[in-house]
């Protein structure tokens, strides 16, 4: 029959079927990258590697990273610290249709909307600072925005949902029969969840946090418009930006884009290699 | 230890359970004794699952008590009531080797590493496991799963063990097998067992008592032997494999059955309960006991319409003059459209109150 | 498991409703502050404006052109979803059925785009496209939104392949069907819903892709998302209201198709198949 030969050859028609979508993303995805990783080695003037010399020669360059690190790592931290006891509760609520469609607005909208609203919002004259000085919590109007916490917070609001809908998709792949089992043999609710929930979740975890991670760490627009992009938010994005569309030297730009992708590789394979870690010894079942 | 030891009986005092409006349990009162293996016997949704549920504490109920002696345990969580559960799909830990799953239980309870160690071990052994204590669940065969579950459960020796179909995710061999095996282990170690099953072979071959409910009530309990043989009702005759049913009314009754006119033939059987002169009833049998005889006064007449060889003879069907499918054996080959008469083994055959009568 | 019996863990509950509460609060907050500031007539220093009126979105719409943007949004926005879904639905085929050399290199080269932050390899990518001359037209911005959105159909429909039984088209095959009916007759039915929900999410994603489009795009190739940005950016230039009626148009556009998904996916979904094929 024709099917069953053809699966047995190496190439067939069919498989032709994925060349566009692979040529496509060679054309448009590898191929620039390899040019714009070869253009960060050939720079306007010095050698090769001048581009890398003057990024971690230059505080106003280097320093780019550690403050994009401190942003995105304890949002993506505080996220995954709150997701994960919020999924457990939610996985027993019968109808989570409505929370999840509320909180996967802001994702679906994008951090330029997001920051916008907020700029009104945390604003000396915005609601979030009435109302805390309603509270009674603050005298004078907490200032938030054009500095570090409206970024962080933009970041929160919208990375929470993200890291909590994929969460709460681990959460919910977990046998409740495991929990009750656990139960049955003794142990309380806190030791059901270290001892049986966590290991099992852990995996699913370390994807949840690169991915949130990456996120956060190439934030850039709402550092721009929220944030003090000019000192406490100049992450390595805006660096990156300015290379290429204000001094429009595309080889530093390429370089400094190269290195942002090099840091977060660093950041996931760390995270990914915990996670493998804790699999080699006791985890790794096939339930989930 | 202490606890699986100090005791005496177990009272559900009419326990019940509902779902929004539906009754999923109502008023289940039991008295089960140290030591005896309990079969909860029932079709799918009769409660038999609701009821372990509750008393493992994953459920709560929605009227009644539980007691273990005079002790309430139905307020307890399920981490404070100490029994040991195996559950339908196993539900071991996919992260913990074979030991580790099996001393879950013991960590729990703060024991020492040491005696861990040596409990286990004597657990694995038990269930013949040896040589797979370092292997993950998935690394396991159905059975062999199965025997952990057990393991984990009995390890902690708790004083009650409740199982929730355990062997119906094995092929029909590893069944009969397992059910062996779980014979043995309560044999050996004499713990209090509750098990759930729709399998009546399952709870016949098992259980010292059975519970058999439906439709969230229990129907009867007793023994293998007299659920067998007494049924206590038409539906329980049923579901215990009573599979033909003749209904007439009744013309004489005595201290040993009655007798039943169903068409021309005059029908004896052992009645339930007392039944009047002139009262609708329905006799039941199994295929086992109805089977070809000579014509006479006390034979059904009916005509074959199939037959099946079983080895050791036929199982026959056919059709009685009321229209009423029989299943009866014959030791010989039957023609379809043959014209038989089918004698009741007088003393296995059982009268009840007919249905709405 | 039964929860919420002694009062720790009533507590302990409680909190996480309150921090759901409050987060739920602040985020329909901050859109209704968006909302409410587009239809205000002067809003300082008071709860809520002084008055009521519409006259922001008239001036907004001619201001910032929007039915320039919105014509270029659309028509990027719908050759995205057209080229990736007539890319992605074969690729996801053949990779859902097929075995070939390479294959985890292909997958690698579909996951990749996915997880990268866009503009990590968005600079590189405007640079190229600089270079060849297609940056700030709409060719250019189609071009980039095709890097996240090609996989993105690919990976999607991948399971939708997978759970349609290939003995259903043995069956069909045997039953004398040519390729051509296969397709139309077999395939196409049943990968309907999911080659729907794909590029409904397509379009969302891409209609709220802010940093590839802001790259790649010049004056005429903007789509909405990158006009706020740019409204936000010199805001004191035109007032507050009107940049928050063009945020506010901006909303619209992308939830009226995000409702329309929500109709066929679960939006656990929408993050969560990332995650089935990372891990």
């Amino acid at each position: 029959m024709a099917i069953a030969s053809s699966t047995r050859a190496p190439f067939d028609r069919v498989t032709l079927l994925a060349a566009p979508a692979v040529l496509i993303l060679c054309a448009l995805f590898l191929y620039p990258f390899v040019y714009g990783l070869w253009l960060s080695f050939a720079p306007a003037a010095g050698g090769a590697l001048a581009n890398y010399h003057k990024f971690f020669a230059d505080p106003f360059l280097y320093g780019t990273i550690a403050t994009t690190l401190w942003l995105a790592l304890p949002v993506t931290i505080l996220n995954l610290v709150l997701a994960v006891p919020v999924a457990m509760r939610v996985r027993l609520m019968h109808s989570q249709r409505l929370l999840t469609t509320i909180l996967v607005l802001p994702i679906t909208l994008g951090v330029v909307l997001i920051a916008q609203g907020l700029l009104t919002y945390l604003g000396p004259q915005g609601w979030f600072n009435r109302a805390l000085m309603t509270l009674g919590l603050v005298s004078h109007p907490v200032r938030l925005v054009h500095d570090y916490w409206g970024v962080f917070l933009s970041l929160f609001i919208t990375g929470f949902p993200f890291t909590f809908l994929l969460t709460l998709s681990h959460v919910s792949g977990i046998d409740p029969a495991l929990e009750q089992a656990a139960a049955t043999l003794g142990a309380n609710a806190r030791q059901r969840f270290f001892r049986v929930i966590l290991p099992l979740l852990a995996p699913g975890l370390a994807i949840a946090f690169c991915l949130s991670f990456v996120q956060a760490f190439s934030v850039f627009p709402s550092a721009i418009l929220l944030g003090a992009p000019a000192g406490p938010t100049r992450v390595i994005s805006i660096a990156a930006y300015q290379a290429a569309f204000e001094d429009f030297d595309y080889s530093m730009a390429s370089a400094i884009a190269m290195i942002m992708g090099g840091v977060q590789l660093a950041i996931i394979a760390a995270v990914l290699g915990l996670r493998g870690l804790a699999y080699r010894g006791p985890a790794g079942g096939g339930k989930g | 230890m202490a606890r699986a030891a100090s005791f005496g009986e177990l009272r559900f005092d009419r326990i019940s359970r509902s779902f929004g409006t539906v009754d999923a349990l109502r008023d289940v009162t039991l008295t089960i004794r140290k030591g005896e293996f309990i079969a909860l016997l029932g079709p799918s949704g009769c409660g038999k699952s609701t009821t372990l549920n509750i008393l493992a504490g994953l459920l709560p109920a929605t009227g009644g008590g539980i007691w273990l002696d005079e002790r309430r345990i139905d307020t307890l969580r399920p981490e404070e009531r100490g029994f040991g559960m195996v559950f339908q799909n196993y539900a071991l830990f996919p992260h913990m080797n074979v030991r580790r799953n099996i001393g879950f239980g013991l960590a729990m309870r703060h024991v020492s590493r040491a005696e861990i160690a040596r409990r286990t071990q004597e657990a694995i052994a038990l269930v013949r496991l040896e040589g797979h204590a370092d292997k993950l669940p998935g690394q396991l065969s159905g059975g062999q799963q199965q025997r952990v579950a057990i393991a984990r459960a009995i390890v902690i020796e708790p004083p009650l063990v409740l199982m929730d179909e355990p062997l119906s995710n094995l092929d029909a061999k590893l069944r009969l097998e397992m059910r062996a095996e779980i014979r043995r282990i309560h044999m050996s170690l004499g713990a209090t067992t509750i098990y759930v099953t729709h399998d009546q072979e399952e709870a016949l071959s098992l259980a010292d008592r059975i519970v058999v409910m439906q439709a969230g009530d229990v129907r009867q309990v007793g023994t293998p032997d007299d659920l067998y043989a007494r049924p206590a009702s038409l539906d329980v005759a049923e579901f215990m494999g009573f599979r033909n049913r003749l209904s007439g009314e009744i013309v004489e009754s005595d201290g040993a059955g009655a007798s039943v006119r169903v068409g021309a033939a005059l029908l004896r059987g052992v009645a339930a309960s007392p039944l009047a002169k002139g009262a609708r009833a329905t006799l039941v049998m199994r295929t086992a006991d109805l089977a070809p005889a000579p014509p006479d006064a006390s034979t059904v007449p009916a005509i074959v319409t199939a037959g099946e060889f079983r080895g050791d003879g036929f199982v026959c069907s056919g059709a009685s003059e009321s229209g009423a499918e029989l299943w009866f054996t014959s030791p010989t080959r039957l023609a379809i459209g043959e014209a038989v008469h089918l004698r009741i083994d007088p003393a296995r055959a059982r009268l009840y109150p007919a249905d709405g009568a | 498991m039964r929860q919420g019996r002694t009062l720790s863990s009533r507590l302990w509950a409680a909190a996480i409703w309150l921090l759901v509460g409050v987060f739920v609060l602040n985020l329909l907050a901050v859109i209704a502050t968006v909302i409410v500031s587009s239809l205000a007539t002067r809003w300082l220093g008071t709860w809520l404006p002084a008055g009521w009126t519409a006259q922001w979105y008239a001036s907004a719409w001619s201001e910032f052109q929007l039915a320039d943007v919105l014509t270029t949004t659309f028509e990027v926005a719908f050759l995205v979803v057209l080229i990736s879904g007539l890319v992605g639905a074969p690729a996801a085929y053949a990779l859902a059925r097929r075995e070939f050399p390479g294959k985890r290199l292909v997958m690698l080269l579909l996951l990749t785009p996915l997880l990268a932050p866009p503009i990590t390899y968005g600079i590189p990518l405007a640079t190229v496209l600089y270079s060849a001359g297609f940056a700030g037209k709409l060719s250019g911005v189609v071009m980039a939104n095709l890097v996240p959105s090609v996989p993105f159909v690919v990976l999607v429909l991948i399971p939708f392949v997978e759970q349609i039984d290939p003995k259903i088209e043995q069956a069909a095959r045997v039953f004398g069907a040519g390729t051509s009916r296969l397709f139309w007759h077999i395939l196409t039915p049943l990968l309907a819903p999911g080659v729907l929900a794909a590029l409904l999410l397509v379009l969302v994603r891409t209609l709220a892709m802010f940093e590839l489009t802001f790259l790649t795009s010049g004056p005429d190739s903007q789509t909405l998302v990158v006009a706020l940005y740019y409204a936000v950016f010199a805001a004191g230039v035109r007032p507050e209201q009107s940049i928050n009626a063009m945020a506010v148009i901006f909303m619209l556009t992308s939830m009226v198709w995000l409702f329309i998904a929500l109709r066929f996916v679960n939006p656990t979904q929408i993050v969560a198949r990332a995650r089935k094929t990372a891990a």
